[in-house]
């Protein structure tokens, strides 16, 4: 996994609340064997006309002119709701998107996110309309800092914050699976102890 | 004898399996039970093939062939090359790592979370994950369930375990008993309706009270499957007699000796007496009637009995705008009687709703109508949840009930709930779903889906409208 440290780059509005992974990644985009090739799907039946994908819809805000190259999505509350599909945030992280921002996040999304090294930031409502009401008036640029945990622009800043380990890990890159199984011993020690029905 | 502060259900769960919780990491979870999948898998294997890492307890991880296939034909290639491709390497990747696989036309073969209970693997007291969120389905005995990402498969395929923060509990207790006719789909709409499509979001919910209590093992199922649909990590219900009558003599669960020490076990899970929530709800089962939705999340729900609402309705700018935004998508007006919205197609099955006792229901409904067809116009399609649902119901005769009645009769997957397979409305198409998902474009980019108990899933069937079966 790559290294998260600092990241600036400019916000994409999506004014919706429980965009569910259906709609970041529709399921006939789920049959790969491969973690590559969804980014071309992101938000599939919004961003297209047809079934196809061939006819661009001009009103869906990431398709406009304004937000090429956005690499922070702004949205509401329950975002990721749904499935478990860890194509969902591979989705988001091939189209461009770095960090992620709303009020609230989909546990199971959230936890994904993490583990595929994309940083939801979690914001009060308040801040969260304040930075709407912002990316509405102008184009939003803003610069996230993960050690110090701080989202800034110009004189403007949020704070926020993630758990311990899994900043440790965005920071890091850290090989989760490689980290556990340096504690093989302490796993081990665990299933010796554990009653023959389980 | 040392004295401890009174637990919850979760808590006991989460203490029994805590490998380790050291400082400035994750608490590491042991995982008993995996269930694998065609979908969620692939790319878990990938990486560990990279880092040269195998599958540390191949005997406790299941696979299965489910999302992807065909309800018309056993045959690997029915659904189309890109389903076929995944359900090649499922097999492949199974024999490679030393993993047992359900494949196509398996008598063992199903949906993950309808076999992993029949076939005795779903276990009280234990951790079950799956890279599905409706594996929280397993809760129902009582044992902490949940669904994960690949990432999260890979960790348990290398170490068995997994990091996990501790999630708040939130008590719900459904008081009193249900009337006549609700069924275990009902109560649990009815619980979303209350709290919201995201009400559970960082918490693992406990379902209790007598209504609880009262339903059987696959009704229990339901209400637990349904967990994920208002944000809960997972759902619980404390094992009963019920629940352990339910498990002895299964294929995969254990026998003898080793069977009356698991009971002895899973008799103390159950929450302590003064074992505080963070939360908690309470209902009253008298006053849940039968459920559809309306919008296009599973909390858009109202009585059968009831209208369709109107923006106005709701005081929370969020939940107007969505309704705004639903009414247009599912092309409904506000005031409409729910009993006065038609459908053209018919679904009935699902890791919700597609165990024998859902079958009995909905052909139960189908005798009541007496030798009324499935009404012109209206296509219905039955997919039991396992081949071992399927042969019960034949054997019991409910595949003729359907077919004479003119419903078609499938083979078991997961099927039309998220049409992976062939299994896809069109757009405009207005169906009666026993699934548990009524998001925009789950079944097919425009279709629209109404979610529902099987019984008033068949009566839509006939009448072509859904029904209030109690008036």
């Amino acid at each position: 996994m790559e290294k998260f440290n600092t990241h600036t780059g400019l916000v994409v509005p999506l004014d919706i609340a429980n965009v569910d992974t259906d709609q970041i990644i529709p399921k006939q985009f789920l049959q790969k064997t491969e973690r590559v090739g969804f980014g071309v799907h992101l938000f599939h039946d919004s961003r297209y006309l047809d079934h196809a994908g061939t006819q661009v819809n001009p009103e869906f805000i990431l398709n406009k002119v304004e937000y090429k190259g956005a690499s922070i999505l702004l949205t509401r509350e329950n975002f990721g709701c749904g499935s478990s599909r860890e194509h969902a945030p591979w989705a988001l992280q091939e189209f461009g998107f770095k960090v992620i921002i709303s009020s609230s996040f989909a546990d199971i999304f959230y936890g994904n996110c993490i583990n595929v090294g994309l940083l939801p930031i979690k914001l009060n409502e308040a801040e969260i309309d304040q930075l709407f009401k912002l990316s509405a008036d102008t184009q939003l640029t803003l610069k996230v800092d993960l050690p110090n945990n701080v989202i800034t622009r110009g004189e403007l800043s949020f704070t926020f914050s993630l758990n311990e380990f899994q900043q440790y890990s965005l920071e890091n890159g850290v090989d989760s699976v490689g980290w556990t199984l340096d504690k093989l011993d302490t796993i081990k020690a665990f299933e010796a102890k554990m009653p023959a029905w389980q | 004898m040392t004295t401890t502060s009174p637990q919850t259900m979760y808590e006991k769960l989460w203490q029994s399996h805590l490998v380790e919780d050291a400082k400035g990491e994750t608490p590491l979870l042991y995982v008993d039970r995996h269930l694998i999948h065609e979908v969620t898998s692939p790319q878990a294997f990938a990486s560990l093939r990279f880092h040269n890492r195998p599958v540390r307890h191949p005997e406790r991880t299941i696979a299965t062939m489910d999302h992807n296939i065909s309800t018309r034909s056993i045959k690997i290639d029915a659904a189309g090359e890109g389903a076929a491709n995944q359900l090649r390497a499922l097999a492949i990747n199974c024999k490679d790592f030393g993993i047992e696989l359900f494949d196509m036309g398996h008598k063992n073969q199903g949906i993950a979370h309808v076999i992993g209970p029949e076939l005795g693997l779903t276990l009280p007291g234990t951790i079950i994950v799956c890279g599905d969120s409706h594996t929280a389905t397993h809760g129902a005995f009582g044992a902490l369930a949940f669904g994960i990402g690949t990432s999260e498969v890979e960790h348990v395929f290398a170490t068995q375990t997994l990091r996990q923060n501790k999630a708040k509990t939130m008590k719900i207790e459904v008081k009193g008993h249900v009337g006549a006719g609700i069924s275990a789909k009902d109560i649990i709409l009815a619980i979303i309706g209350k709290t919201g499509s995201a009400g559970a979001t960082g918490y693992v919910v406990e379902y209790c009270g007598e209504a609880i209590e009262a339903l059987s093992m696959e009704e229990r199922m339901t209400v637990c499957n349904m967990s994920i649909e208002f944000g809960a990590k997972a759902g619980l219900i404390a094992p009963d007699k019920t629940t352990f009558d339910y498990v002895e003599g299964k294929e995969y669960a254990p026998k003898g000796e080793v069977f009356s020490q698991a009971v002895a076990d899973w008799k103390k899970l159950k929450s302590d007496t003064d074992a505080t929530f963070d939360a908690v709800i309470t209902l009253a089962a008298k006053d849940i009637k039968a459920q559809v939705t309306w919008g296009t999340n599973p909390g858009q729900v109202i009585s059968v009995d009831g209208i369709v609402p109107s923006p106005d309705d709701f005081s929370d700018p969020v939940e107007k705008e969505s309704c705004i935004n639903a009414l247009k998508y599912m092309d409904l007006t506000a005031g409409t009687k729910m009993t006065d919205i038609h459908v053209n197609k018919v679904f009935i099955g699902s890791c919700t709703n597609s165990r024998i006792e859902d079958l009995r229901a909905a052909a139960g409904v189908v005798q009541q109508y007496q030798g009324q067809q499935v009404v012109e116009g209206v296509d219905a399609i039955i997919v039991p949840g396992s081949y071992r649902v399927k042969e019960q119901a034949e054997s019991e005769g409910l595949d003729k009930i359907f077919t004479d009645a003119g419903f078609e009769w499938r083979l078991p997957g997961c099927s039309m709930c998220l049409g992976m397979n062939d299994d896809v409305l069109e757009e405009g198409d207005r169906c009666a779903s026993t699934s548990n998902r009524n998001f925009e474009g789950r079944q097919g980019r425009g279709s629209r889906t109404h979610l529902v108990s099987p019984e008033m899933a068949a009566a839509a069937a006939i009448t072509g409208h859904f029904v209030d079966l109690n008036s």
